[in-house]
């Protein structure tokens, strides 16, 4: 990994240049909660004025850039018996998105095991996300983060440069060729030592206001121990099966395949759609059997995947810890919550 | 360097449109429905085809495995293929009609195309089996995915000792395959069905699948635990009982193995439907070890 120093002023100069020529997400403010805070959320941008990049962090992630909530996967022309199957994968123009927190990076690192490294890798994703350049951001933790807990509060790969503000200047990360050569049309200066203690009393700084927190240890072993635990089912009970912490989580990749035909009965299309464990009918099966009828073992489930299931499959969970599901619960169940009363311990 | 070109290559649509690498994941066989034969009033035994002659001369397939079979426009679902792997020609499935799609295919005809992906999933491993007796167990639409194993038996019958089939259906108007019976039993497989309910017609045994089980376990000497290898399918509250019953004669787990059902939206470990506990019953599935399925949480 390189380093450089980059000054403030300039960062509008390489947003320019990059927004120029290819399209530009960024996280942009939306709006105004109903507590008067602003809302954020990542769009296209085109003018850095616009950019708000000392966002705390916005409602939905990134994912729809890359897992569109409904995406076609193959249409059909159909003549009598017979037909023809056109896939199409999708593959998007480059895409820049500017200003990434660690968390939602790491979210595309854990996508990209199972996505792309894992038997079957997806091409409608990995088109999306080899035409990527992610410039990550440093963050501020906010009062329902617990990615310290999930090993997800910084990154060391899967984006092309990293900004650090370290008071008048960003501290750069440079991880890929690209970025070395996109920021040969800005001013920057090797970092000195100055800067180095800068860069780390930032980051100690920073992670010593993480204040949620999940214990992971032993996590995998004590779901299953506790998989006839109690407390499901008050989580159950309180859970009302809507997807809302699929829909906004960073991670979330469950889908649906659906066909459906034209209206000119000349063609069909095949299309995906994400989908959500809470949701009732996700384990049904022919003839109406469904493997987990119950809110209580839908999120029960839904745990067990994030947290046991993709743990056994990649060595890590599948949570980043950026707290969304929490915030955006309209019971109020939120992950740390789940895992203490799940470990026994009163939150 | 000129900035404005892209950031990387877009990799173009022809080189992820092959058959092999990535471009297997929306691969569909084209294949022609070339016979549909009535087994009950709830089954059918479609035969399909791949067209293209090359494709059919490479697609193979172990039993258990199964295929995604696709109507364009209404729909795709996981099938178990019920025919002898060894038959390069035909693929059989046996499929009841239960949703949408099995609903439009019980309505239609030859020479019709569907679309065919796979084939996906474990297999049973028949390889390990030789030399031991094969009890297979059947309940209901179980049948369908063990007429592959029972088919390589068949063919290679010289390498296996005992081989037992029992199955269990509601009532005789349900029995599938009953063509096959005879032959079954030339090959020297002893069959033993049992009904839930019996009509006049019927002169076997009637009751629950475990009380013929007890009966077999009962005749056998103590070699049985040693050389028995047991295949199971059918619905899961049967797998408990009968699995356990075996379990309890000394039957090691591991050389139980049963296969599950599950939704499945894409068959290659991606959509997540499939998941028992936290598993993939495509991928690490449908053909499970006893001791696999009673780790895995709500697997039966």
């Amino acid at each position: 990994m390189l380093f450089r120093v980059l000054q403030k002023d300039e960062l509008s100069t390489l947003f320019d240049q990059l927004a120029r020529a290819n399209a530009t997400v960024g996280p942009i403010e939306s709006g105004i909660d109903r507590k008067g805070n602003p809302m954020y959320a990542f769009e296209p941008v085109s003018n850095f004025a616009d950019l708000r990049l000392s966002y705390s962090t916005t409602k939905l992630p990134a994912k729809r850039y890359f897992l569109p909530y409904q995406e076609d996967l193959a249409s059909f022309r159909m003549e009598g018996d017979d037909w023809q199957k056109n896939v199409d994968y999708n593959i998007d123009k480059p895409c820049v998105f500017f200003g990434l927190h660690a968390c939602d990076i790491n979210a595309l690192n854990k996508l990209d095991k199972v996505l792309m490294s894992a038997l079957y890798p997806m091409p409608y994703y990995a088109a999306k996300r080899m035409n990527m350049f992610i410039i990550g951001i440093d963050c501020q933790p906010q009062p329902f983060c617990f990615c310290g807990s999930v090993a997800s509060d910084s990154v060391t790969h899967g984006f092309d440069l990293f900004l650090t503000d370290i008071g008048d200047c960003y501290f750069l990360e440079v991880l890929s060729a690209t970025a070395y050569n996109v920021l040969k049309t800005v001013k920057t200066s090797e970092p000195e030592e100055k800067d180095h203690v800068r860069y780390m009393k930032v980051t100690a700084e920073r992670n010593r206001k993480f204040t949620a927190h999940i214990d992971t240890s032993d996590l995998a072993k004590i779901l299953d121990m506790e998989f006839q635990s109690p407390v499901w089912k008050q989580w159950g009970d309180k859970c009302l099966g809507c997807g809302t912490c699929a829909n906004v989580c960073p991670t979330c990749y469950c889908y649906g395949v659906e066909e459906t035909v034209n209206v000119d009965l000349r063609g069909a299309r095949k299309s995906k759609t994400l989908y959500s464990c809470n949701v009732i009918d996700f384990a049904e099966v022919a003839g109406g059997h469904n493997f987990r009828p119950e809110r209580s073992t839908r999120l029960k489930y839904r745990y067990y995947h994030k947290h046991r299931g993709f743990v056994e499959a990649f060595e890590e969970s599948l949570c980043v810890g950026c707290g969304r599901c929490g915030e955006a619960c309209l019971a109020g169940i939120t992950a740390p919550e789940v895992i203490a009363s799940v470990r026994g311990e009163e939150s | 360097m000129d900035h404005r070109l892209p950031f990387h290559e877009v990799i173009p649509a022809r080189k992820w449109q092959r058959k092999t690498d990535l471009g297997s994941f929306e691969y569909t066989y084209k294949a022609e429905i070339t016979s549909i034969y009535g087994l009950t009033d709830y089954e059918n035994l479609y035969r399909i085809r791949i067209i293209d002659h090359d494709d059919r001369k490479h697609f193979s397939f172990h039993p258990g495995q199964f295929i995604m079979l696709e109507a364009p426009g209404i729909g795709e679902a996981p099938f178990s293929i019920s025919s002898s792997p060894s038959n390069h020609e035909d693929i059989e499935l046996c499929i009841r009609t239960a949703g949408n799609l099995t609903a439009f295919l019980s309505r239609a005809r030859r020479g019709m195309h569907v679309g065919l992906r796979g084939p996906f999933g474990t297999d049973f491993p028949m390889e390990r089996m030789h030399n031991g007796d094969i009890l297979l167990i059947a309940g209901g639409l179980g049948l369908a995915p063990l007429r592959a194993p029972i088919a390589h038996v068949q063919e290679h019958r010289s390498r296996f000792d005992h081989v037992d089939l029992v199955y269990g259906a509601k009532d005789p108007s349900r029995l599938l395959f009953k063509f096959q019976y005879d032959l079954w039993k030339k090959d020297n497989i002893n069959l033993h069905i049992i009904m839930e309910k019996a009509d006049p017609s019927w002169t076997g045994p009637v009751g629950l699948i475990t009380k013929v089980l007890e009966e077999i376990i009962n005749s056998r000497d103590d070699s049985f635990i040693d050389n028995t290898y047991a295949i199971v399918c059918g619905p899961p509250v049967m797998f408990k009982f009968v699995c356990g019953a075996l379990s309890e004669r000394g039957v090691p787990m591991q050389k139980m193995f049963v296969s599950l059902e599950r939704r499945m939206h894409c068959g290659m470990g991606k959509c997540c439907r499939c998941n028992v506990g936290s598993t993939y019953t495509c991928l690490k599935g449908p053909v499970f070890d006893y001791w696999t399925v009673m780790n895995l949480k709500e697997a039966i």
